[in-house]
């Protein structure tokens, strides 16, 4: 079918402004927060329901047509890169709150309904929805299905997988499948664990039931100061081992302290090399206990500088640094690129040191953010886009990032996913028994390959060729090779 | 250890080629769970030859396990080091293994506050119907590299492979536990446990049996005591001897010797209209049934399903009746694939979840 043939099927069950395909159109949709990675769709759709979605599927099934399945865009692993030969599926006009039960602490959403828009909605029945990744006021929570999403809270709340109860998938034939349940378990295998972070290559989420929690009565914050970064890891731990799960977790680098106190004068301590952020919530006993242990340990593990939030503007006040420092990094770097390896946090400091020697090696600053309770990493490479071959060199370094993860016992994607940017670095975490394995659960769901071909896992002979010829990122010679 | 690996592989690669059902057998404790397998094997795999601790670090909160390891040798470790596996498994027996609670799925009294079986699985290495050696997930609380293939296997009752090792995440015991009790009726207990969700309380695991709601509070001392003072009741002595009889099922509701029925459905479902005795756990979302007599399979499934959930036939079954509830086809059509992919020959302990698979 041509791709004229294939508009025209589509404008007969959908409205002709929800079918784009000129160039100008499809633009907007070209990559997601990604930005690296552009790819112009063969057609964009933007349905309404879930019937629509359906007819969707079942005409890219006929036709055998790859679709893409889209939410908010705010993706960083090229997950949503559209497919030139593809449909671009956007359910950002799925966008409804269909059901709040405030006894029973669960939500009934549409997949395109904002994370932050959840919360904002049953705030009034004392609830909120734990997981909170960082683009949380315009992230979709049918993305973070998709992705596995976390945040800063996750150590103690979990990620989307331990907070949602239930999905409705429409298969790439059209079949409606109805996974997990408003119980807390259901019948069979775990298929609801399996679709969580499958990144839209198993099948199209169109409801999501999710938990809310109660919020809780208080919160209160100790930022200490380290003049060693191995002296913060240890102090993690330390907090750890005495038994206390924080809320919150956070640690960063001197530069990146430099970067947002310049930016946000938020009263860093500017000799640190590590500032550590430490949150307890729960009843205010609760905190008042937590709080006091916290502050001993910080004490006892070596800290220059400790502060305790006084009040809630305060805690606040102590926050916005941490949640800057993407915008810090713009403000300092023309661009920078976001890795999100996690490791063993008892390898913080080696970790460190190894991005320290790469960053002289490559010759471009990096800073690191650090979700120091559950060990999840987020270097940021600083560089300039418009330096011919810094991008490239930006994504080499990158990937070494990675296999230093890897290697320290770790993985390449904490909470990003693969998408199209770690792909080679699957090659490097999993054996060709995993892969082949991946594969075959896809098959399962999906037999012909069609939902976001080329994503997620790479094809074996791929890594074949890129382990026989030992070559890094961005040099391989068979860029045209197929992934699937 | 890898000898022992290479056995399992033997075994694995001889049932497959001659498509016999093999048996997967750790502890023996929960053999009265799940369905009869189909065909009656002799060919068996001894699940608990590979087994101990391979590598626990408390601060890191992960625990690294081969699957024979006895549970109860393992909660001691953790408890050394004032750590706990937070679902609460059941063991129903000291021979209980870790494969067996990952493969069983089971949780307990804490699941509503903590999390599940699968919750806490962060990685597995397992042994396919080929006999391939796998691993998944691995031993960071945040991996979203591949499919999430490791909590697959949590309540997959052995049907996908032979576990040989498995990542946990573990918590530390609280510092304080206090267990309430207070006498309501049915319905009201089923309100307040629902209202109590969803406030901030320490509560971490509540329980409703003949005419009493008793509510276990952990956390700091003063924290435990502030809700204590907010919630009333009766502080029980022996609570910690309570919760366990209901994890262990040892508490004299479950002695009736007669079909016990686990319905896991919607928390804030009233009481239901099935005629016997009822015990209620996770805020509500568990409801333990036996039946009198003259109550049929397809009223207590039609009940759950209504109610958002299901029902298993969990102790004393009759063969006749299917212990887990049946799926929908186009489910059943994915399990069929997924077993497919996973066990070719299907030789893992094929009937003993559903007959298909």
């Amino acid at each position: 079918m041509s791709p004229q043939e294939l508009v025209n099927s589509l404008r007969s069950f959908l409205p002709a402004e929800a079918v784009l395909h000129e160039t100008e159109d499809l633009k907007p949709y070209e990559c997601d927060g990604l930005s690296a990675y552009r790819q112009l769709p063969m057609i964009v759709v933007l349905p309404r329901n879930e019937e629509q979605i359906a007819k969707i599927l079942q005409l890219c099934y006929a036709t055998k047509t790859p679709v893409v399945a889209r939410g908010a865009g705010t993706g960083l692993s090229g997950g949503a890169l559209p497919h030139a030969q593809g449909v671009l599926l956007s359910l950002a006009k799925l966008n409804q709150i269909i059901a709040v039960d405030s006894l029973a602490r669960t939500a009934r959403v549409q997949p395109g309904v904002r994370n932050l828009a959840i919360s904002e909605a049953v705030r009034p029945y004392g609830l909120y929805y734990a997981p909170d990744p960082s683009s949380q006021i315009a992230c979709s929570i049918g993305g973070n299905v998709a992705e596995n999403s976390g945040g800063v809270h996750c150590l103690k709340y979990g990620l989307t997988v331990h907070n949602i109860l239930k999905l409705r998938v429409l298969t790439i034939g059209g079949e409606c499948l109805e996974i997990g349940g408003e119980s807390l378990d259901s019948a069979g295998y775990d298929l609801l664990a399996l679709m969580t972070g499958s990144e839209g290559m198993l099948g199209i989420v169109t409801e999501i039931t999710v938990k809310l929690i109660p919020i809780p009565e208080k919160a209160q914050l100790v930022m200490a100061a380290f003049d060693d970064v191995q002296k913060a890891g240890n102090a993690v731990a330390n907090v750890i081992g005495a038994g206390i799960i924080p809320a919150g977790m956070e640690m960063m680098d001197k530069i990146t302290i430099h970067a947002v106190e310049e930016f946000l004068h938020a009263g860093y301590d500017l000799d640190a090399e590590a500032i550590l952020l430490c949150e307890s919530d729960g009843s205010t006993e609760e905190v008042a206990d937590e709080i006091q242990r916290i502050y001993a340990i910080m004490q006892q593990s070596g800290a220059t500088k400790i502060s305790t939030s006084r009040n809630e503007a305060e805690r606040l006040s102590f926050w916005a640094g941490r949640k800057a420092a993407f915008p810090a990094a713009g403000r300092v770097s023309p661009d920078y690129y976001c890795m999100d390896g996690t490791i063993p946090r008892k390898h913080l400091a080696d970790v460190l040191r190894g991005i320290e020697k790469l960053s002289q090696q490559y010759g471009l600053r990096c800073m690191n953010v650090f979700h120091a309770g559950d060990g999840n990493l987020h270097p940021l490479i600083l560089y300039d886009a418009n330096q011919p071959g810094e991008l490239e060199k930006t994504e080499e370094f990158g990937g070494k990032i990675l296999e230093m993860c890897i290697h320290s016992g770790g993985t390449i994607t904490g909470e990003h996913g693969v998408g199209m940017e770690k792909i080679n670095q699957m090659c490097e975490q999993f054996g060709a028994g995993e892969l082949e394995m991946f594969h075959a659960v896809k098959a399962a769901f999906d037999p012909v390959g069609l939902l976001n071909p080329g994503k997620a896992v790479p094809a074996l002979h791929r890594c074949a060729e890129l382990g026989a010829m030992h070559v890094h990122r961005g040099e391989e010679k068979f860029a045209e090779l197929p992934r699937f | 250890m890898q000898t022992i690996i290479d056995q399992y592989k033997t075994i694995i690669r001889e049932a497959a080629e001659h498509k016999i059902p093999l048996q997967i057998r750790g502890g023996g404790t929960k053999y009265f769970y799940g369905s009869s397998p189909i065909e009656q094997s002799n060919l068996w795999l001894d699940a608990t030859a590979y087994n101990g601790i391979i590598d626990y670090e408390p601060t890191e909160l992960v625990i690294t396990a081969r699957a024979g390891t006895c549970l109860a040798d393992l909660e001691a470790a953790l408890d050394q080091h004032g750590q706990m596996l937070a679902f609460e498994p059941p063991h129903f027996g000291a021979a209980a293994t870790l494969g067996g609670c990952v493969a069983a799925g089971l949780s307990g009294p804490r699941r509503a506050a903590a999390g599940s079986v699968r919750d806490f699985v962060l990685g597995v290495r397992l042994l396919d119907g080929k006999g391939e050696d796998l691993h998944f997930g691995g031993q960071v609380m945040k991996n979203v590299a591949g499919y999430d293939v490791s909590r697959l296997m949590v309540g997959s009752m052995g049907t996908l492979g032979v576990l040989l090792e498995v990542s946990l995440k573990v918590l530390p015991k609280p510092v304080a536990e206090i267990t309430l009790c207070m006498e309501m009726n049915e319905a009201m207990a089923i309100e307040k446990m629902n209202q109590w969700a969803g406030k901030p309380l320490p509560i971490s695991a509540t329980c409703y049996t003949g005419g009493e709601l008793f509510l276990r509070l952990s956390g700091a001392e003063s924290a435990v005591r502030a809700a204590q003072l907010k919630l009333g009741g009766e502080e029980l002595g022996e609570g910690g001897a309570f919760w366990q009889s209901v994890r262990e099922q040892t508490h004299d509701f479950f002695q009736s010797g007669k079909p016990l029925w686990r319905l896991s459905i919607k928390s804030t479902t009233p009481g239901l209209p099935l005629s016997g005795l009822q015990l209620i756990e996770w805020s509500g979302s568990l409801r333990w049934l036996i039946g009198n007599a003259g109550i049929n399979a397809k009223t207590i499934r039609t009940t759950a399903k209504d109610a958002g959930g299901h029902a298993t036939l969990f102790r004393n079954h009759e063969s006749y009746i299917p212990v887990f509830h049946p799926l929908d086809p186009g489910m059943m059509k994915i399990h069929r694939a997924l077993k497919e992919k996973f066990d070719p020959s299907g030789i893992f302990n094929p009937g003993r979840l559903y007959p298909e698979i």
